[in-house]
């Protein structure tokens, strides 16, 4: 287990230092911040000065060692744009972002589950039908669409939910949340029910798929026969040798519906970091850029050793050992 | 979908009346965020919008860009050089401090010590040489040269309070004032230093989600209807306008121009435009050899003013304001709206192929040239498009052409680098007067006058430099704006850039509002108003 953990930890420095590099390069590729910064107005002098400011006038490489120096100390520079420290703007994004990402991710189990195992069991039934044609839906219709069609429904016709932004929150240990309040919810839902149309129909299909599998193997008959409730059949004996690929592929999902929701974010203007992202490439904020992407590197490799807890708690012959990782 | 929003609409109206019958609340969405609420951080439209409604400037500009007191009760030109502003009696901070010449002093010397500061304030205080303050309630101001443009460069940056940072005793000095700190950008943004003047109070800001500000009870001037305005960011277009036909916001600015013309219809939504202080313009590359032209043996023919003229003849302006611009747009003859300071009422441009077509010929390119037009995609209304249209024309006479187009990052950068022969831009005038683009995009550049600073085209002209100067040390008004508009003629005449179009700048807000539409595009809670 700890050589396990040792390895993970390793590998992701790796990963982390390359893809600065890789950034810092890309960015420097694209063009000079200061072009899309400064007035026009601005003239030579300026533009020079501005320039010396922001640490621009060095050589690539200059700029890219006094940042890797500053970031082994934990200072990841500050913000061409905001003129603040760029892991500040990436964390206080990270709330919105997270409990968005949360909602619909449950979203995503308690419709995609039920009804995957539904399909399953029924595959030629009329229901079972309806929903894998539904997945399709899911899996095919552009998100900025759905979303807009969304708020045309719910918020412009029937007046039901805001059409967009994030609503009350409420502070836990100083961090804004907005699930806690009824105001916040209604501004949650729509955006949540975007993000999770699609992992709903991904994971109606490897509900499905599982359950197909499963539902032909000794052990279901076995308990079948015995007599049991079909409940306690699919509830336990099914349920749970269908979720290694589940869990799997939602680690995955959630990594990135947490780092790269950009279009649900702008469509329902909701303050997360996808947004910031954008923003940020668009305006060249160098530091921001590199800042998002170390966080969100640092979000995978959680997500992935959490997953590979899980498998170990779900399937029992599965070991954390050293030989395989 | 777009048909669908037209009928949907007519549901709201129980929605819209019902939300408002009580706050004096204003919600406002925006099409872009402030990078800071610092005032002097970030000289950007959207951050200038903000400062306007919490830290005001000596001077101000109304909705036609004329200069209005604020601050300052009034102002006159002592002498070629000098300045006297009266300041304005009992103007209090949002803190209770009163307001006085000591805070500008302050401003003047915080603005060239903003730490990480992307585009500064600077631009506008550099021409103030020394500045006296005999009373608290005057400010004189000496300049090196004659400088007619200083009452309008004050309008361009918000007091702080000098109490508030603790800067009562820094006085003004050219090499750079002293004290032990300047304010850090963090203080405007949480609030501790986000003290002045204006009309509203920073109540909130939450990065990238809002901005809320509530009346200053014991402002000086009209007070403004509304306890409370909250700022949106809804950057997408199609979000922002279903915010407003929702009812979550009141007002939004920039409707996307493929709405307007439903928005007008719709009973529920009324839309207010004016002309902006924006031209888009094709510049002319003058430099030889030159990047993006082939076919011409290595001779760049834009040096030649018959093939200059014959890409102007060519552009039917009229076309594109009316088919692109959905005529939410007029043709432009200059490089600023004809009525603003400065402009020159007789100039007109014509279409003319055929024209344009034996000037070509006459110049020794009865075959045209090939040409590659450089455009950003996704900075001025329908640009890419404009410029595809532009291409079109010029095939017409003979002259391929292909567009290359780039989002602003990438444009901008490439443009600057000077690897376009022909690029479309933008300018927009912030001092609302004629000077400001006759300066930066035709001007010679020459680096210790300021002049010329966008003008990537190595185009050079000495009357017009010549008249400019002239133009730009004339304190009298009345001699200036003559002088500006020869000016402008001078450069038209020789087809120094081609103006294309005015953009207009549109507002749409749910029925019962009204705002007048600034050609400086900002968007000002104090002005709107609700029908009563």
């Amino acid at each position: 287990m700890l050589v396990f953990l040792i390895r993970r930890l390793a590998q992701s420095a790796i990963v982390i230092a390359v893809m600065s590099v890789l950034v810092f390069a890309g960015i420097f590729a694209i063009g000079n911040p200061i072009d899309v910064l400064i007035s026009p107005e601005a003239d030579e002098i300026e533009r020079a000065a501005a320039i010396a400011r922001l640490g621009l006038d060095r050589p690539m490489h200059e700029q890219f060692l006094s940042f890797a120096g500053n970031a082994l100390s934990g200072d990841l520079g500050t913000s061409f744009v905001h003129g603040v420290p760029a892991i500040g703007l990436v964390l206080e994004r990270f709330p919105a972002t997270l409990e968005l990402a949360l909602l619909a991710m449950i979203i995503a189990v308690v419709i995609g589950i039920p009804l995957g195992i539904w399909a399953g069991l029924k595959p030629d039934s009329a229901a079972g039908r309806i929903i894998m044609a539904g997945s399709i839906l899911g899996f095919s219709l552009p998100t900025f669409w759905v979303g807009m069609l969304l708020i045309m429904a719910f918020a412009v016709s029937l007046g039901w939910l805001p059409a967009s932004g994030r609503g009350a929150t409420v502070d836990v240990f100083g961090v804004p949340f907005s699930f806690l309040t009824l105001n916040g919810l209604k501004h949650m839902f729509l955006p949540a029910l975007n993000l999770a149309l699609f992992k709903v129909s991904l994971v109606i299909r490897l509900a499905r798929a599982g359950t197909r599998e499963v539902a032909l193997q000794d052990y279901v008959r076995f308990a079948r026969a015995k007599g049991l409730s079909p409940a306690r059949i699919v509830g336990v004996h099914i349920l749970k040798n269908i979720m290694i690929p589940v869990v799997t592929v939602l680690g995955l999902e959630f990594g990135s519906v947490i780092a790269f929701s950009v279009v649900t974010e702008s469509v329902f203007a909701w303050p997360g970091m996808g947004k910031l992202l954008i923003d940020s490439i668009l305006l060249l904020d160098r530091p921001v850029v590199v800042a998002y992407l170390l966080v969100t590197v640092l979000l995978f490799i959680v997500i992935n050793l959490v997953v590979d807890l899980l498998y170990s708690l779900l399937d029992p012959r599965i070991r954390l050992g050293g030989a395989k990782a | 979908m777009k048909q669908q929003t037209t009928i949907l609409a007519g549901a709201l109206a129980a929605l819209l009346l019902g939300g408002h019958a009580f706050a004096a609340e204003l919600r406002i969405g925006t099409a872009a965020e402030p990078s800071s609420l610092d005032p002097h951080y970030h000289n950007l439209t959207p951050n200038n919008t903000v400062r306007r409604h919490i830290f005001e400037s000596l001077v101000d500009q109304d909705a036609k860009q004329r200069l209005i007191p604020a601050l300052a009760e009034s102002w006159r030109a002592v002498d070629d050089k000098t300045w006297e502003f009266k300041l304005r009696k009992g103007v209090k901070f949002h803190d209770g401090s009163e307001f006085t010449a000591q805070d500008f002093v302050y401003t003047l010397c915080r603005i060239p010590n903003v730490a990480n500061s992307p585009s500064s304030f600077t631009l506008y205080t550099k021409g103030v040489d020394a500045v006296e303050t005999p009373d608290p309630y005057t400010i004189i101001v000496k300049t090196a040269a004659p400088y007619p443009l200083l009452p309008v460069e004050m309008t361009t940056f918000g007091i702080i309070s000098a109490k508030a940072a603790g800067g009562e005793k820094v006085t003004f000095d050219k090499a750079g004032c002293k004290a032990d700190s300047w304010p850090a950008t963090q203080a405007f943004n949480d609030g501790t230093l986000t003290i002045g003047t204006g009309p509203f109070k920073l109540a909130e800001y939450r990065k990238g989600e809002r901005i809320v500000l509530d009346r200053n009870p014991d402002y000086w001037g009209t007070k403004p209807e509304w306890d409370k305005v909250t700022f949106r960011p809804i950057t997408s277009d199609g979000p922002r306008m279903a915010a407003l036909l929702a009812g979550d916001v009141d007002l939004v600015d920039e409707p996307p121009l493929q709405d307007l013309e439903r928005l007008r219809k719709d009973p529920k939504v009324s839309v207010v435009e004016t002309l902006s202080n924006r031209v888009v313009y094709l510049a002319l590359d003058q430099a030889e050899p030159t990047p993006t032209i082939k076919g011409t043996d290595g001779k760049n023919p834009l040096r030649d003013i018959r093939v200059r003229e014959a890409l102007s003849l060519a552009i039917d302006r009229e076309a594109i304001v009316k088919r692109i611009m959905n005529n939410t747009a007029e043709p432009a003859a200059q490089l600023l709206a004809p009525g603003l300071f400065g402009t020159n009422p007789d100039l007109k441009v014509k279409s003319d192929q055929k024209k344009a077509k034996e000037l070509l010929t006459a110049a020794g390119y009865p075959n045209g040239f090939e040409l590659t037009i450089g455009t950003p995609n996704d900075r001025y209304i329908n640009d890419e498009k404009i410029a595809q249209a532009v291409a079109q024309m010029y095939s017409r006479i003979g002259i391929k052409t292909q567009v290359d187009a780039a989002t602003v990052n990438v444009f901008f950068s490439r443009r600057n680098k000077g690897e376009f022969s022909v690029y479309l831009a933008g300018w927009s005038a912030a001092t609302g007067e004629a000077s400001s683009p006759l300066k930066s995009l035709v001007a010679t550049r020459i680096k210790e006058k300021g002049f010329g600073p966008t003008n990537y085209t190595s185009y050079s002209n000495p009357k017009l430099d010549e008249l400019l100067t002239k133009a730009l040390a004339t304190v009298d008004d009345a001699a200036r704006e003559k002088l500006l508009a020869e000016t402008m003629k001078v450069a038209m005449e020789d087809y120094a850039v081609l103006p294309l179009h005015y953009e207009v700048t549109s507002w749409a807000m749910r029925k019962g509002l009204s705002y007048e539409p600034r050609a400086d595009q900002y968007t000002l809670a104090a002005s709107i108003r609700s029908a009563k």
